[in-house]
């Protein structure tokens, strides 16, 4: 992890003009690094953000997170375009290349993750546009000969009123170019916004409908070879000897040759390197984890779960609170190892010269790849240069380098040009899997029904050890216990453990991380808690939120939009489920019926956010709505299984996903905030497998306690 | 040498029989807009029309193709001007955009039989296309508003 954080104070914005003519405006403002504040360094100064006008008055905004579909491309050049009051068409946007200055100030590096793009961005981007709109009003009332605070700025264009002048600003670039930048700037009142909080439509909308967005696997290169990996099914094992005889037999396959990861098929396209990759012979060392299996898996999980674990939360004394309860309640909870299965599969271009390195590749963390590329060929990290694509879905997956060690050492060894493509069953059995987690959880009620005490305890594998050892502390990884640790509930006395098991099977980031679990865990035992205790599980939530206001409100525009308490059509039953997670608060109301053999069907969510001040509502509904399927899909399908050592399963036949015909109607309300935007990519996702699984035990009075729903354990 | 239409073009490919479609179409023509997305006609990504029909190409052999025409999303219109395309933009469907070809596609395999769709006319064709940004409801809203907009109601 780059820990080396710039303690330097400047504060500058350096201009110069930029190639081909033009303003343009680059950055260095303050901004925090979330590991800067956990070691209570004092906050660095970051280069932010980058700005570029033509003298035909088009503005680039360099966008330096990437595009997976949550609508960056088009919110972060509106945060730009808000403070520079430019005429939005006259706006255009362009990728970032991999650069010290696109630190993203959440992650303390370059990378689109955390749903922290606009949270990241919201004031050094404005900050940005406003110091380019004060250079571009400095130049005009220059050329006037009046003073700066006598000119007004509208849709790209300072006028001068009195006078009735006017410049557009591709007119007054030559001129702002040379003015010193401001190390200052005012800021609008959200008042005055004309762009931020409008449903503007989508930037990268026109070439995803016309097929010519350029996606990684669309990446095409003088010279490239094409290269698939066959790797051991095994997690772990290696290539001990191989017989290329049979693959180079294939028409169209080049080279056949060992890398780290396996044995990598190089051909002229994709179709003869998968077919000299089936071809291939090869003998497995499977190492250390050929008698793995999920059952095994799933015991030494329980074993551990009866011990005490390290303490991630405590409140009160739950221990002695639960032995005086009146009423004791104590469940399990299990979820699944689950894939990320993005529609574009893995895939990373890469061309290695003498001198450097080129990349094409949809990442989540341009940094890293140029971290991964110099440990592969022992070239200066500055020397790769990373052309970012589209990322045909993201969801955590491409923020590993797993596939990019593997482009760089083909085309080293090679010396062409190389697109190493993973096919779908690549994907989907070397993947870093959302963890698997056993839950112990006890709770007492008092003899009102008021839950006392609470205790849960997680064990599993922890993402953290692998990707940024330095975030555990104490034997806690935070995105273990996230979502179970910030239990928003008013319950005195509380307790919440966490047990580091790591059985062998890859882990990392899953859209929503670790409240992707603990949602479901702690949203459905709370629900418990309601049946015992014998309130309704709305007004129970309620009455323990007094102190989570924005918890209590966004679950009571949920209920109030869903109509929670009035009566529904035959057969159909609610279940509520609310939860906070990059600090935006998603509650959400499902309408589920199950029927004779089990089958659950999901007719309608009624979702609530409060993600603060809202950029693009339009944006904030599609990525609810995203997010919403995204849980659905992993709470009715979703399980990934093995059985010595390797995943079970391969593609989307036997790792399905949620269709067309099982869509529910998905409703989306936005509670007007006016705190600084909270996250939008992946606070939706959370919520649902509770809100589901709270309706099925309303419909069948059965509890859901082990992911995914299963018919069999409904069956009437 | 197989020869084939695409997108109205004559083609002549020097590729295996058993080569699929997709792969002809996006390593040897350049047709990028088709995507791989499973390989095993699971996810719809790469549908294509044959002659006017929706068709999964990763499972075609170029073969299967040959003296026969191919539209791919590239083809569809010359100027994102279908009523689809439109009412994409319209309803602002795509988020990453990945399975979008395959969606629009296989969307405008249904609209060419079926003028005005039910949603169960739209779950019967659409099912086969997986969007794991869950497009899916503004899928089925785009679909409908272009048959409005057909009609001249939009």
């Amino acid at each position: 992890m780059t820990q080396t954080i710039d303690q330097g104070r400047r504060t500058f914005i350096k201009a110069s003009a930029a190639v081909g003519g033009g303003l343009l405006i680059g950055f260095y403002l303050p901004a925090a690094s979330r590991l800067a504040e956990a070691a209570e360094s004092p906050a660095p100064l970051r280069p932010n953000a980058w700005i570029r006008v033509g003298e035909d008055g088009k503005i680039t905004v360099i966008v330096d997170k990437s595009e997976m579909g949550q609508g960056v491309m088009t919110a972060l050049p509106m945060l730009v375009a808000e403070e520079m009051d430019a005429a939005w068409n006259q706006v255009r946007v362009e990728t970032a290349p991999a650069a010290k200055a696109y630190i993203n100030p959440l992650l303390g590096m370059q990378a689109t993750g955390g749903s922290s793009s606009v949270r990241g961005s919201w004031e050094p981007l404005r900050k940005a546009g406003a110091a380019a709109r004060e250079m571009l009003v400095a130049a005009a009332a220059q050329t006037w000969g009046v003073k700066a605070d006598a000119c007004r700025v509208a849709n790209g264009e300072v006028s001068h009123p009195a006078s009735g002048r006017r410049l557009g600003y591709g007119e007054l670039t030559a001129r702002a170019a040379t003015l010193p930048v401001p190390n200052e700037v005012f800021l609008k009142d959200p008042q005055e916004f004309k762009l931020i909080g409008k449903p503007v439509p989508r930037l990268d909308t026109p070439q995803k409908v016309n097929g010519s967005a350029v996606f990684g696997l669309d990446v095409k290169v003088p010279g490239m070879l094409t290269a698939t990996v066959v790797r051991c099914p095994v997690f772990g094992g290696k290539a001990a000897s191989f017989d290329p005889k049979q693959a180079k037999r294939i028409r169209g396959v080049r080279h056949v040759l060992q890398i780290a990861s396996g044995v990598a098929v190089v051909a002229d396209g994709f179709w003869a390197a998968q077919q000299g990759a089936k071809a291939l012979q090869v003998r497995w060392d499977e190492g250390a984890h050929a008698g793995l299996s999920s059952a095994g898996i799933r015991d030494k999980f329980a074993t551990l779960a009866q011990r005490p674990g390290a303490v991630a939360r405590s409140a009160g004394d739950a221990a002695r609170a639960l032995q005086g309860a009146a009423r004791k309640i104590e469940a399990v909870y299990e979820v699944p190892y689950l894939a990320h299965a993005t529609m574009e599969p893995m895939n990373c271009t890469a061309h290695v010269r003498k001198n450097g390195c080129e990349v094409w590749v949809p990442t989540q963390a341009q940094g890293r790849v140029q971290q991964t590329v110099a440990q592969v060929t022992g070239l200066p990290a500055e020397s790769v240069t990373v052309h970012t694509t589209f990322l045909g879905g993201g969801f955590g997956r491409r923020f590993e380098q797993d596939f990019v060690a593997e482009a760089a050492q083909i085309s080293k060894a090679l010396g062409v040009p190389v697109k190493a493509v993973w096919t779908r069953e690549d994907d989907m059995q070397h993947d870093f899997y959302r963890p698997a987690t056993y839950n112990a959880l006890s709770a007492g009620l008092d003899e009102k029904g008021l839950p006392v005490a609470w205790s849960h305890r997680i064990v599993g594998p922890s993402i953290m050890s692998r990707v940024f050892p330095n975030m555990v502390k104490n034997g806690i990884d935070p995105t273990s216990v996230e979502g179970a640790a910030n239990l928003p509930y008013a319950i005195p006395n509380l307790q919440v453990e966490y047990t580091m098991h790591d059985p062998g099977v890859p882990v990392g980031f899953w859209r929503s991380v670790g409240s992707s679990q603990n949602a479901f865990i702690t949203e459905c035992f709370l629900d418990e808690l309601a049946a015992a205790g014998g309130k309704d599980p709305f007004h129970l939530r309620r009455e323990l939120l007094h102190a989570a206001p924005r918890h209590k409100a966004v679950l009571e525009l949920a209920a109030a939009k869903a109509g929670w308490g009035k009566p529904l059509p035959k057969g159909l039953y609610r279940g509520i489920a609310v939860h906070e997670s990059f600090t935006s608060f998603v509650a959400q109301v499902a309408e589920v019926s199950v029927s004779g053999e089990g089958e659950v069907k999901v007719h309608r969510v009624v979702c609530a956010v409060d993600c603060g001040m809202v950029v693009n509502p339009d944006t904030v509904r599609a990525q609810m709505e995203s997010a919403i399927v995204y849980g659905l899909t992993a709470a009715l399908k979703g399980e990934i299984t093995v059985m010595g050592g390797r995943v079970q399963q391969s593609n989307f036949n036997d790792y399905p996903m949620l269709r067309m015909d099982e869509m529910p109607r998905v409703e989306v309300y936005i509670r007007p905030g006016a705190d600084t935007p909270g996250g939008v990519g992946e606070p939706g996702t959370p919520p649902i497998a509770p809100a589901v699984a709270n309706a099925i035990f309303a419909a069948t009075g059965k509890r859901i306690r082990r992911l995914p729903i299963r018919a069999e354990d409904l069956k009437a | 040498m197989i020869s084939l239409t695409v997108n109205g073009k004559q083609e002549q490919v020097a590729a295996s029989p058993d080569t699929p479609l997709l792969w002809v179409l996006r390593d040897i023509l350049g047709l990028t807009g088709t995507k791989f997305g499973c390989g095993i006609a699971a996810c719809g990504a790469c549908t294509v029309h044959l002659d006017g029909e929706p068709i999964r190409s990763c499972v075609t052999p170029v073969s299967a193709a040959a003296g026969r025409s191919v539209t791919t999303i590239e083809g569809l219109s010359g100027d994102s001007g279908h009523p689809l395309q439109q009412a994409w933009i319209a309803e602002q469907v795509p988020q990453c955009g990945y399975c979008q070809s395959g969606q629009i596609m296989a969307a405008a395999g249904l609209l060419a039989k079926n003028p005005a769709p039910s949603d169960a006319d739209i779950d019967a064709a659409m099912s086969g296309i997986i969007c794991r940004c869950g497009t899916y409801q503004r899928v089925r809203d785009a679909i409908h508003r272009a048959v409005k907009a057909k009609r001249g109601e939009v």
